[in-house]
């Protein structure tokens, strides 16, 4: 049913409701600031890899994940006072498959190494990984246990290192920040290579190294390394 | 102190046995046990009766029957070069400072000794553990494997012949899916396995339990610890008394309860040293442990309301506000967020700071606004129908449970358990103080509830009146640290074990000296770990929500549960 220019009694035409919404000069509705930016054309041309990198960036779900002492900065991070929501950063999800970042707050230890890796296997890609505290660094100030993971790079490759024992809530937003630039920007995870094997690899080219390291993983069976004397 | 003990009236009339004057009666104690006791030996806080391996529960049940050692605070395990050793450290909950220790030695070549599962429950863990990290067998044990350590590991790492060299490899196939594959019961479809975390909001940090299901019920739960498990013992072996212990305390239970933990062996290692501390610093201590027993509080009332009912808008966020006002004070005194390392042996390691009048008013500000505060809390979850059918009547844990499975802390107290070692084993300037303890009679997980709350006004108190002390207190008497020597080096083989009240309970420390600058054994007992034990019993029967419930009301931290 349509009640578009009806002739009413008096022979004038009513307008139709999209028409009175718009009122008068309607064209002034699209001549937005962003019209106005971008002069006579409403269309941004951008190559879609650049978009989609910064959509992205802008809207990053961080997965709820906690460890250990880091986990109680990064509580406070999400929450009142340094409300890391202001960055598009914010709700952390409770499901590793709705989750496009994770932050590993704290100390890995061998029996926690494999359920995190699995943890990082089931988000989906591209996924990033924001390593918190001097623990995911280099084991901080439990590198000498013998059940200590030297670092989040044994088990997942990191992006972003905030050092810190705890690092401060703006620390971490700092570090976030920081990744939402390089995702912006299109830079990727990095394929890490551990100081102990650059001998192993060192004369290969980058495309061949993540070649080599993607055929080094047994996806039905992967095995943790954990050697703590060749670790660094 | 206002601090009246109804029962201690009781126990003076009729005197157990093996106490004379309010004092343990170790010749008594001794008499009691009669042949199973072979050797006796003397640790700083308490005699130790050595005891034949195969004769464990006879000394055990006598102590516990006949004289009143209801407590089974610790299990210390540790290898000698000619022995392994065993120490039970007793105690009574009517009376902390009446200790005594039990000493167990077992070969070299053949490490078996008797369990003490039968007489304390607490000691399935503790005896667990110390399979596992030194390697001790304990007959008669109920299930015998490791608790802390992968099923894989190779070795018993605080074994003299442990090498770390040895790579230990986990493979994700071996721990893939510790239950059966589809999940239900071979004939019975009502019966399911479910894995609860180890990665799961609800688990506070990564505990994993393994549950089984009986429809919606759950008719058997097992905690799996050890996902945290980073060395905190070695490390503190490692590590020199003045000065390379002290930062790993703040990590032990890590939710701002760091000066609490620190005060545990402070107070440790100054008894172990013989140490004095001046009245001021003692003062400042009591002062910020009660700021991080706040902080420690409202973040368990929080992360508890997000248990309950999701409430991440409004009380989780009320939460972090509120400790986040106690971390700005505590980071004016020490100048971190969390991980304080204020304390030294012998006092703190600086003054309040300057100026000081605005510290002392930011303090009372804060103090000033609590009630009101607290009014909020209350308004939004013990007077809310929502909480209270989810929380009154379910975890119930009784309070003979509760001292069997060595329960302390807020978990004891809801349980009606009249127990804290700040008045019953005074230190610092609680004895000094006007304060009360709390305890609730409901036994369930709202009991638990408002005995934090009711905490945390109590700590308020406190620090009114360390605040009103620390204002008058003289210019020229503000000794912060009394003379300590560079290195301390206690005298050989002298052993203790000491305790604190943490902020999720009766934290311990033991400790013994080889005459060299780092400790010999550096044993941890934690509250969360004692505490964690009950959850089987306080779930058996409910449904899962309400055992997450359980799980929150006990408040536990992984860091501390594992170490």
């Amino acid at each position: 049913m349509s009640s578009d220019h009806t002739p009413t009694a008096d022979g004038t035409e009513t307008q139709s409701t999209q028409e009175a919404r718009l009122g008068e000069g309607a064209d002034d509705r699209f001549n937005s600031t962003l019209r106005e930016a971008f002069g006579s054309t409403p269309f941004i041309l951008t190559k879609f890899d650049k978009f989609m990198n910064w959509v992205r960036g802008s809207s990053m779900f961080m997965l709820q994940f906690g460890i250990a002492c880091c986990s109680i900065e990064m509580m406070h991070t999400y929450a009142v006072k340094h409300d890391l929501d202001r960055f598009g950063a914010g709700v952390p999800r409770a499901s590793p498959r709705q989750a496009d970042v994770i932050i590993v707050p704290g100390t890995i230890v061998s029996k926690f190494a494999p359920r995190m890796k699995r943890v990082y296997d089931q988000m989906p890609e591209p996924k990033f990984v924001v390593s918190m505290g001097s623990c995911t660094i280099s084991g901080g100030p439990f590198q000498e246990g013998y059940n200590v993971i030297k670092g989040a790079e044994e088990v997942i490759p990191v992006d972003i290192h905030v050092p810190g024992c705890p690092p401060r809530p703006e620390a971490l937003v700092y570090g976030v920040a920081k990744l939402q630039e390089r995702i912006a920007n299109g830079e990727s995870a990095p394929v890490t290579v551990k100081p102990y094997e650059l001998e192993q690899f060192g004369d290969l080219e980058q495309d061949e190294l993540v070649d080599k390291l993607a055929d080094d993983i047994d996806e039905e069976d992967l095995v943790m390394r954990y050697n703590w004397s060749d670790s660094p | 102190m206002s601090l009246e003990e109804p029962e201690s009236d009781i126990l003076a009339t009729e005197e157990q046995v093996g106490v004379s004057e309010g004092e343990v009666d170790y010749d008594e104690l001794a008499a009691l046990l009669g042949d199973t006791v072979i050797d006796r030996e003397r640790h700083v806080n308490a005699e130790g009766f050595v005891v034949r391996p195969d004769e464990v529960q006879d000394a055990l049940f006598a102590l516990r029957n006949e004289a009143g050692f209801d407590h089974c605070s610790c299990v210390t395990a540790q290898e000698y070069d000619d022995r392994y050793e065993s120490i039970y450290h007793l105690k009574k909950y009517d009376d902390p400072t009446q200790e005594v220790s039990v000493v167990v030695p077992t070969s070299k070549d053949d490490p078996v000794s008797q369990s003490a599962e039968p007489v304390y429950r607490t000691a399935d863990w503790h005896e667990r553990e110390a399979y596992d990290l030194v390697g001790i067998d304990y007959e008669g044990h109920p299930d015998m494997r490791r608790i802390l350590l992968p099923e894989t590991w190779q070795g018993h790492p605080l074994s003299q012949d442990f090498s770390g060299e040895e790579p230990q490899v986990v493979t994700l196939r071996e721990h893939a899916n510790p239950l059966q594959e589809d999940h239900r019961g071979q004939d019975d479809t009502d019966t399911m396995f479910l894995n609860i975390g180890p990665h799961h909001p609800a688990t506070h940090g990564v505990l994993h339990i393994e549950t089984v299901l009986d429809g919606e019920q759950v008719a058997d739960l097992d905690p799996d610890i050890g996902y945290l498990h980073r060395c905190e013992e070695q490390m503190c072996q490692q590590g020199t008394y003045r000065h390379q212990i002290m930062p790993y305390p703040d990590r032990w239970d890590y939710i701002s309860a760091g000066i609490l933990n620190e005060w545990a062996y402070a107070r440790a290692a100054e008894d172990l040293a013989d140490i004095e501390v001046p009245e001021y610093a003692q003062v400042v201590r009591t002062m910020s442990a009660e700021l991080c027993r706040i902080a420690s509080h409202m973040l368990a009332v929080s992360t508890f309301a997000l248990d309950i009912y999701g409430d991440f808008t409004a009380l989780f966020m009320y939460g972090i506000r509120d400790r986040e006002a106690v971390q700005n004070i505590l980071e004016d005194l020490t100048g971190q967020r969390l991980m304080f390392n204020y304390l030294r042996l012998g006092g703190v390691a600086w003054d309040l700071p300057e100026p000081r009048e605005e510290f002392f008013e930011k303090i009372r500000d804060f103090v000033d606004e609590l009630p009101e505060r607290l009014a909020e809390y209350h308004d939004m979850m013990t007077s809310n129908e929502i909480l209270q059918m989810r929380t009154v009547d379910t975890g119930v844990l009784p309070p003979e449970e509760a001292k069997s499975y060595g329960a302390t802390g807020p978990v004891a107290r809801g349980s009606g358990i009249d127990y804290d070692l700040r008045r019953d084993d005074p230190y610092g300037y609680y004895d000094q103080l006007d304060w009360d303890v709390v305890t609730e009679d409901g036994c369930d997980n709202f009991a638990r509830l408002l005995v934090r709350l009711r905490e945390v006004e109590e700590s308020a108190r406190i620090i009114e009146q360390c605040v009103d002390l620390l204002e008058d207190w003289p210019e020229d008497e503000r000794e912060i640290q009394s003379n300590v020597p560079r290195t301390l080096r206690p005298d050989p083989d002298t052993e203790i074990y000491r305790a604190v009240e943490g902020a999720k309970g009766e934290l311990g420390i033991y400790m013994r000296s080889d005459g060299t600058d780092k400790p010999a054994r550096f044993k941890i007992r934690s509250p969360c770990f004692s505490n964690l034990q009950t959850l089987p019993v306080m779930s058996e029967g409910e449904y899962i929500p309400d055992m997450i419930a359980s799980l929150g009301s006990l408040d536990i931290v992984l860091g501390e549960v594992d170490r």
